[in-house]
């Protein structure tokens, strides 16, 4: 076990591509957890789309054993913490588990939108934090503005701020000295009643569920009967162990450790994150502050695109379920696209991820619906109820108001594209609350009705920056909105997947680009098909597919029986990725594509 | 002797895949004729000994039709065509009275060539004009102007019994008025069949590529529509039939007896390079396909016996779909019986949309569903 004194527990915050992955990797090389040999790039974030994306997704932890300038052996504990404001609250507990963060910037781009929201985090910890400016060595690097905002946007001092790059090895070691120098030791009792926090967890194929946990007090060893101090669940402890990367066994962890644990866990989401764990005979008497319950953000219906592919869909979200107890589905039918799942998720990232591993880990093809978000409904009964499906929303007579959820947004966008970004917020019903200059780069805070950026916001946001806005939010509160149900109609019949809560100023806008798409993508038939857009009985867009004019192979002679089959087995399979609905075919592309609309 | 009148029919297509030019719009098994005389003489050879190894397996047939088509047929030396008519008429039973056709070009020279052809025993020919438009035939990159074509009908209709036309329309800058004009003229050329074709664009020809690079923009469907309806309208008032969607005939004895083979599902032999066949082998419908290379055709033909490069035993559904695909297209339709196999699911609604109809156990196509056939036999198919 090591004296507390030579333990130091921190995480990186930084923005995405300031480097947190490349720096995390230099340290594990630095201090020679893996060879250069065993290195891949990026080694903490293991999944695809982690690596693809330069995102973390979970939580994961390094233990690093460095020989300090002082002469001293000291553990390091590298926290990898999510970057993304849908795991936030991954994030607080992944900071609850360390005494202080290594704030990394790069020194071309300086400080970005979630690089702020991050940092506040740490900052609410009570972390000790020691700045970081990354990529030195480019030609772009300016280091003393990028110092100066650091101080002027988040108030820090920046004026030791560590200099490095990660990718060339510059300052690597100064970065390890300064954990060591100015990160706190961590504090605990290792004669008290154990008291460990749940970090996260995750399903591993070999090991089943592992938990990742840091110890406060006691000692967490293999053999020991836990409980989960939230979910009241018992657990007889299998393995404790670290990483080095690789996962090692170890005894025991005491206070101040980070590590990991297995006791025959079942599913993810029996381990919450959050949750403390005691000793089953010797329980302390408080729980970790903190704990919150799952709460979906974000919902939408997912659907195999062929509907004989709905019990793989079954089969592969109860195994996501299983390493992601973050993720919620429930089954549904939908009259247009037969049977799937009405899906809650922490946000809208969460819901790219888990669709992408479903296409990509089960090979499955997808329709989502329209992402929704939770609305409050307030019946003239006097009952209010959570609306997250819109086929569910009640008669409107009986409706008194709904509300639906705010954020506050928070956008950095260089300067020549400060317009097209507020008038973006202004399009999205957003009010604004500040906006200042930091250098070029503009900082703009906006209210902002969720629902209107779960609808493609942020690829606006992305297109009309050319990439460059940076963009995080926070849930705010609900607010009462002019709020209508809007369906779309193909041949005069509701289809029930398109429907969508929209602000009464923005549904005609919303209903014509939806019918426009619409008719771009249904081929025509024999007869015309009226598409119009509607809220209750009122018609405001419509469009028509016009009815097939000629459509007949010219020639057709001895050798064309044997092409015109082929062509009708072509058919076949194309038809297979089309929903009949009524007497139409919907093709799959125009559910997507009705979605995923232009704003202009 | 063998009662040809009991017997099941079967038509013989020869390919002849020479053509002085190729058009830019053909994706037919066609080559530049370069006057190789001996590569020539070899492939009638080869043709002759797969009618024969063919006609082995298929000897109970009657033979109803004889079809040189191409390529361009009527560069063939006279003589070569007529031994070929005569050994299929040995091969197989008759009636006596049986249809032999012969695609030809109307030019100048080959018109030269008409009378000799009607010696070698061909009674009907089918003359590709394609447009009575100077400006048009120069797009169609055709080697004859619209003066030749009709000189060269002329002496067709007098060298022939039986005289068809093909015509091409759609094409750019093409009104209905102009074309209704142009298939008037093209009756009063004596032909008892007219064959116009909406001008197609086929992948990998000169003309997809061009229309691809935005050289000149196809027909759209309205003025499609608009030109097809123009053309039932005017041969159906000059006395023709539209007895499948591109073919009309004056009176049921004009119409094409051996495209009724394909239409029918009777069995029909394919000889020479590319050529197609339906045989009934051992009561399978079986399909083949000749090599379509001139020297591959003549090395499996040396090898053995026979042309065909691939030959497919067709199961139920096939057999049926190519019924659907080939009987919906002419006025008799098809049995109903014969599409069993198939889902059928949408039938009473192409019924109750007036776009097929039942008649005597029969499917057949109205005219307004005719014009959307492909949809049509998509609906019934899948």
């Amino acid at each position: 076990m090591t004296p507390l004194s030579r333990i130091r527990n921190f995480a990186i915050v930084a923005h995405i591509d300031h480097g947190k992955s490349t720096l995390s990797d230099r340290l594990i090389q630095e201090t020679g957890g893996l060879t250069a040999r065993e290195m891949t790039a990026q080694v903490l974030d293991s999944m695809d789309i982690e690596r693809e994306r330069g995102i973390t997704i979970k939580a994961q932890t390094v233990r690093l054993n460095y020989k300090a300038k002082d002469g001293e052996q000291y553990v390091l504990n590298l926290m990898d913490t999510p970057g993304h404001v849908d795991f936030a609250y991954e994030v607080s507990r992944s900071l609850a588990a360390c005494e202080g963060s290594i704030l990394v910037v790069d020194a071309s781009q300086g400080v970005e939108a979630q690089t702020l929201a991050n940092v506040y985090q740490a900052i609410d910890n009570n972390h000790e934090i020691v700045p970081v400016l990354n990529k030195i060595d480019l030609p772009a690097a300016e280091p003393e503005r990028v110092r100066t905002q650091i101080e002027e946007v988040i108030g820090l001092d920046a004026s030791d701020a560590v200099l490095c790059s990660a990718k060339s090895g510059i300052g690597i070691t100064d970065v390890l000295e300064a954990i060591v120098t100015r990160l706190p030791a961590p504090k605990g009792d290792e004669n008290a009643p154990l008291k460990a926090l749940v970090v996260d967890a995750w399903y591993d194929a070999y090991l089943g569920v592992v938990v990742l946990v840091r110890v406060f007090d006691g000692r967490l060893k293999a053999g020991q009967q836990v409980r989960m101090m939230q979910t009241g669940a018992s657990h007889r402890i299998d393995k404790v162990g670290v990483f080095l990367p690789k996962n090692t066994d170890v005894e025991s962890l005491g206070p101040g450790e980070i590590g990991f644990m297995t006791a025959s866990i079942k599913e993810v989401a029996d381990a919450a994150v959050g949750d403390t764990l005691t000793d089953e005979k010797r329980q302390t008497e408080k729980a970790l502050p903190g704990f919150k319950e799952v709460q979906s953000v974000v919902f939408c219906g997912l659907f195999p695109v062929d509907a004989a592919d709905f019990e793989d869909l079954r089969a592969a979200v109860g195994r996501l379920r299983l390493n992601d107890g973050s993720f919620n589905y429930e089954m549904e039918s939908s009259a247009a696209l037969g049977f799937g799942f009405r899906c809650g998720f922490l946000g809208l990232l969460h819901l790219e991820i888990i669709q992408e591993r479903l296409s990509r880990e089960f090979d499955l093809d997808l329709i989502a619906t329209a992402p929704s978000v939770i609305y409050k409904i307030a019946q003239i009964d006097g009952t209010t109820i959570d609306l997250h499906n819109p086929a569910d929303m009640p008669d409107p007579m009986k409706i008194e108001s709904i509300a639906e959820p705010w954020i506050k947004a928070t956008i950095f966008t260089p300067d020549e594209y400060l317009g097209a970004v507020i008038k973006l917020c202004q399009d999205r019903r957003g009010s604004q609350r500040e906006l200042s200059y930091v250098g070029t780069r503009a900082m703009v805070v906006y209210d902002l009705p969720l629902n209107e950026v779960v609808f493609d916001f942020y690829d606006r946001l992305k297109s009309i920056s050319k990439g460059y806005a940076s963009f995080d939010y926070q849930i705010e509160d609900y607010r009462i909105g002019d709020l209508v149900k809007m369906q779309v109609l193909v041949n005069a019949e509701p289809v029930d997947a398109l429907s969508m809560l929209v602000h009464r100023s923005r549904a005609e806008a919303r209903g014509r680009g939806m019918v426009e798409k619409m008719k771009e993508l249904i081929q025509p038939h024999m007869f015309q098909i009226p598409i119009q857009a509607a809220i209750g009985g009122k018609i405001i867009a419509r469009e028509t597919v016009r009815a097939l004019r000629k459509d007949v192979t010219a020639k057709c002679y001895g050798g064309d029986a044997s092409r015109k089959r082929k062509l009708l087995d072509k058919q076949k399979a194309g038809k297979k990725r089309m929903r009949q609905f009524g007497k139409v075919e919907i093709p799959q592309e125009a559910f997507i594509a009705a979605l995923k609309m232009d704003d202009d | 002797m063998r009662q040809a009148e009991i017997l099941a029919p079967v038509a013989v297509y020869i390919h002849w895949p020479y053509c002085a030019r190729i058009c830019p719009y053909c994706d037919f098994n066609v080559v530049r004729d370069r006057g190789r005389k001996g590569e020539q003489a070899d492939l009638v050879a080869a043709i002759a000994r797969d009618l024969q190894a063919q006609a082995a397996l298929i000897p109970d047939r009657k033979l109803v039709s004889v079809f040189l088509g191409g390529g361009t047929p009527s560069l063939m030396d006279p003589a070569a065509a007529a031994d070929l008519v005569a050994l299929a008429r040995r091969l197989w039973p008759s009636d006596g009275e049986i249809e032999v056709t012969l695609e030809a070009n109307p030019t100048d020279a080959e018109a030269g060539r008409f009378d000799a052809f009607a010696q070698a025993g061909v009674t009907r020919l089918s003359l590709g004009v394609q447009s009575l438009d100077d400006a048009a035939l120069a797009f169609l990159g055709r080697n004859h102007d619209a003066a030749e074509g009709r000189r060269a009908a002329e002496v067709a209709a007098k060298a022939f019994p039986r005289l068809s036309l093909d015509l091409i329309y759609a094409l750019p800058g093409q009104t209905p008025e102009a074309w209704a004009t142009e298939l008037r003229t093209a009756a009063a050329l004596g032909a008892e069949h007219v064959s116009p074709y909406q001008l197609t664009l086929e992948p990998g020809t000169p003309f997809d590529r061009a229309v691809r690079r935005g050289r000149f923009a196809p027909a759209d469907p309205d003025l499609a529509g608009s030109l097809y309806d123009v053309t039932q309208e005017t041969l159906e008032g000059l006395g023709f039939e539209a007895y499948e969607v591109s073919n009309h005939a004056r009176g049921e004895a004009a119409r094409s007896r051996h495209n009724l083979a394909y239409w029918r599902g009777e069995d029909y032999v394919g000889a020479g390079p590319g050529a197609h066949g339906r045989l009934t082998l051992d009561g399978v419908r079986t399909a083949t396909e000749a090599a379509k290379g001139v020297r591959d055709y003549i090395a499996n033909v040396d090898a053995t016996g026979r042309g065909w490069s691939e030959r497919e035993a067709l199961g139920p559904v096939a057999r049926a779909e190519e019924r659907l695909i080939m009987g919906l297209r002419t006025l008799e339709g098809v049995a109903l019986d014969e599409l069993a196999p198939l889902p059928l699911h949408r039938l009473r609604d192409l019924e109750a949309a007036a776009l097929v109809r039942l008649i005597d156990g029969r499917l057949i196509a109205t005219a307004k569903g005719r014009v959307v056939l492909d949809r049509v036999i998509s609906e019934l198919a899948t």
